[in-house]
């Protein structure tokens, strides 16, 4: 059920910012085109095969690019350093690891390969992931296929620290009706320059995004899944200085949704804007060849920002996000535009704003999976008050025709939840579904009511702020602190040391594949 | 005189509860949840509903009455005792009795990725119309923002020659924020820095007993606003000026 234009916006208003944010989205695009970072580069290398830790637990794909940081020139790439390493030593990718970790080789001080050389050097390994990817990928449509869809997809967190307890919980849930569990990473990943390795049974407030960990979820969700007559979607952080790195790992390890955000980064963790503009591109594209939604990020604008004198921010960032996933190669259902609940329940007719500013990003964005996100400004502790707002939350959603339902849990405020709360969640949520199955169909809004008005008054509003983000750049946006009342510098916040602008022979061969199969 | 929770009748003793046990529900997961609130104390127990959940796993709501009590005069809490002032109130007091700026530096410290508390105290806005440190006159607040280390508070303390710091602590998970908030105190101790600032914690499981004792000069839990912060932190500078 796609719905029409019950809110009777203006078809070019929207049009307007839609074009607005293209202007907006290119100016960083012409940026983004002209460099690379250390995220990328290890993310090419994680997608030609190379993984495994030093002594130290340093992950090669770190070693490896930071050597050719130092000793030769990262502004070419660093596939041309491997292809030429591996031509020169005469080893296989699996062999030269092995004794780079031993020290007996290096990847500068050979002769560099021609940009076709290498490329012939690198391809048996390229061709290797891709056809992993397209595999996980045609697997999970076959799934999908025969399970048949879902709407809203109910999604849950875990977060215990341990993937092992994750498994019993991530299990618990889909049981209850969840279709949809993503993995919560340990606090503070986002700023840590390496992804960790292994199964990890420790982490505060959420679980280390590392392969394995991902390996083992998918598997317990495929089990789980295959019980029960449903395909149980995975999903993890492709953010924070990782980015790239952690789409590479989502898209070989069949992840099927991945929190993206083209500025969640920068507003919310003092990342490096240019650093972040440059790894969510590499990021988009590969999760947009590998079949991944992503989920973005403008919930969080209003924890921190007002929500009722900031929702215009949240269209607008919708449009820019849209953007930079056009760019990317994304189409729009593999867009999870991001946004919440998080008006005061305390004032009156907060509901009714709340319904507005659903059913306009449904209408704005019809084909876009929207991931609405539940409440937690106004979670006390109280959880019986919560309750009763998260069944709120849960009516709106059903109501506007929300696509991915992130669930809020009672104890938001209290803790990381207990199996029971994530229960208690799951079966209010399934039950206001089905008792308001077919009330999006029977509402239309009243012309000049409350909700009407209140939609038509953002959207200008988007226009307007689009009209002033244009002037500024985007750059000069994020200086002035429009989005979530946060100021970020161009060369302020963590990563601007990785951002490497490329040189005129810069090789990437991933990209260059990339780029190809999304034409 | 002892006192005992309140169901409908005075000192009836009710209490609820629910819990999860690692078992599935029927007749003897009841068996077991009314086992274990007896251990609880209470006599006669009642399971009033199981929920099964996943495999072997079920939950419980159970109502149950106590038999003891508390005496309410015999406890005693610590709690912030100066007076909470309004936002004018506070500026009147910094212009006329301390007659220059309070400069405060606030943090969400350690990995802690939460801004929601050291914002509705020091932003702009505040939160649920309490306007924050950043708008009071006569205030200078410096907000870092979440995923602070200690070291880098410290530094922009001593930078900006801060009165006062501002911890926030969100993030409990097997008591993370205990273990930076003591961090903050025994760097401060080891470089002579602790009597420089007045070192205030907040955050929705932080009581102001639970920061005496960690060495914090005040603490500031849920339902605290920017005034109770300002309010304790400005008396506090003016009757240490006095002490000179």
């Amino acid at each position: 059920m796609k719905p029409m234009n019950k809110l009777n916006l203006n078809q070019d208003t929207i049009a307007q910012c839609r074009a607005l944010a293209a202007d907006i989205a290119q100016e960083v695009q012409d940026f983004i085109d002209l460099h690379t970072t250390l995220s990328v580069e290890r993310s090419v290398l994680r997608l030609l095969g190379v993984d495994g830790v030093d002594a130290f637990d340093v992950p090669l794909p770190n070693l490896f690019v930071d050597q050719v940081k130092e000793e030769g020139d990262l502004s070419r790439g660093i596939s041309v350093y491997l292809a030429s390493a591996l031509t020169a030593t005469g080893l296989s990718l699996e062999d030269f690891c092995g004794q780079f970790l031993s020290g007996g080789v290096k990847l500068t001080g050979h002769p560099l390969l021609s940009r076709e050389q290498a490329q012939a050097v690198l391809q048996p390994y390229l061709e290797q992931a891709f056809a992993t990817i397209a595999e996980n990928r045609a697997y999970r449509e076959a799934q999908l296929a025969r399970f048949g869809p879902t709407e809203p997809e109910i999604y849950v967190i875990v977060a215990t620290g341990n993937i092992y307890e994750d498994v019993k919980q991530a299990q618990a849930a889909a049981m209850a009706g969840a279709d949809v569990i993503a993995v919560i990473r340990s606090t503070g990943q986002s700023l840590l320059d390496y992804v960790p390795y292994g199964a990890t049974t420790e982490g505060f407030g959420g679980t280390l995004a590392t392969q394995e960990n991902f390996r083992i979820m998918r598997r317990a969700l495929d089990e789980a899944g295959e019980q029960l007559g449903r395909y149980i979607k995975l999903v993890n952080y492709a953010s924070g200085l990782c980015m790239p790195e952690i789409a590479a790992m989502g898209a070989l390890e069949r992840l099927d949704m991945m929190l993206n955000d083209s500025m969640y980064g920068i507003i919310f963790r003092d990342i490096n804007m240019q650093r972040t503009f440059v790894d969510q591109y590499f990021s988009r594209s590969l999760n947009a060849l590998a079949g991944i939604t992503i989920n973005t990020g403008e919930d969080n604008y209003l924890t921190t920002a007002d929500a009722i004198e900031g929702a215009h921010t949240v269209l607008a960032s919708q449009f820019i996000n849209e953007r930079f996933a056009i760019l990317a190669g994304l189409p729009e259902k593999q867009m999870g535009l991001g946004h919440a609940f998080e008006i005061n329940p305390e004032l009156e007719d907060s509901f009714l704003l709340e319904i507005a500013q659903a059913q306009m990003a449904r209408e704005i964005f019809p084909e876009a999976p929207l991931k609405y996100m539940p409440p937690t400004k106004h979670s006390t502790g109280n959880i019986f008050q919560t309750q009763a707002v998260d069944t709120l939350f849960n009516a709106a959603t059903v109501m506007t025709g929300q696509s991915i339902h992130l669930l809020a849990m009672m104890t938001e405020a209290i803790h990381t939840p207990f199996l029971a709360d994530r229960h208690l969640a799951i079966k209010n949520a399934v039950m206001v579904k089905s008792a308001m199955r077919h009330m999006a169909e029977e509402i239309t809004f009243r012309e000049d009511g409350i909700i009407m008005k209140r939609a038509h008054s953002v959207l200008d509003q988007a226009r307007d702020l689009l009209l002033q983000i244009r002037e500024t750049t985007m750059f000069g946006a994020l200086a002035q602190g429009i989005f979530a009342d946060v100021r970020r510098e161009m060369t302020s916040g963590k990563g601007l040391e990785g951002v490497v602008k490329k040189h005129a022979e810069y090789f990437n061969p991933a990209m260059d594949h990339i780029r190809e199969a999304l034409k | 005189m002892t006192i005992r929770p309140y169901g409908d009748t005075q000192n009836d003793g009710k209490v609820q509860l629910s819990f999860t046990l690692p078992v599935n529900g029927g007749a003897h997961g009841m068996a077991c949840a009314k086992d274990l609130a007896r251990q609880m104390g209470m006599p006669n127990p009642e399971v009033v509903h199981y929920e099964q959940m996943g495999e072997g796993f079920s939950m419980y709501v159970v109502y149950g009455m106590v038999p003891f009590g508390v005496d309410p005069d015999t406890v005693k809490v610590a709690e912030v005792e100066s007076p909470v002032m309004s936002m004018g109130e506070i500026e009147e007091m910094i212009r006329d009795q301390l007659g220059r700026e309070v400069v405060f530096v606030g943090a969400s410290t350690g990995t802690d990725a939460h801004t929601v508390g050291i914002d509705a105290i020091m932003n702009m806005k505040g939160y649920a119309g309490h306007y924050g440190l950043e708008r009071y006159e006569g205030v200078r607040a410096y907000n870092l923002g979440s995923q602070v280390p200690n070291a880098v508070l410290i530094k922009k303390a001593l930078a900006v020659d801060a009165d006062v710091l501002l911890v926030s602590q969100t993030v409990t998970q097997k008591d993370v924020h205990l273990h930076n908030l003591v961090e903050l105190v025994e760097l401060l101790e080891a470089e002579g820095l602790r009597d420089r600032f007045l070192l205030l914690c907040g955050g929705a499981r932080i009581t102001h007993e639970l920061a005496k004792e960690l060495g914090y000069d005040a603490g500031f839990g849920p339902g605290k606003f920017a005034e109770d912060v300002a309010s304790f932190a400005v008396q506090e500078l003016i009757s240490r000026e006095k002490r000179g």
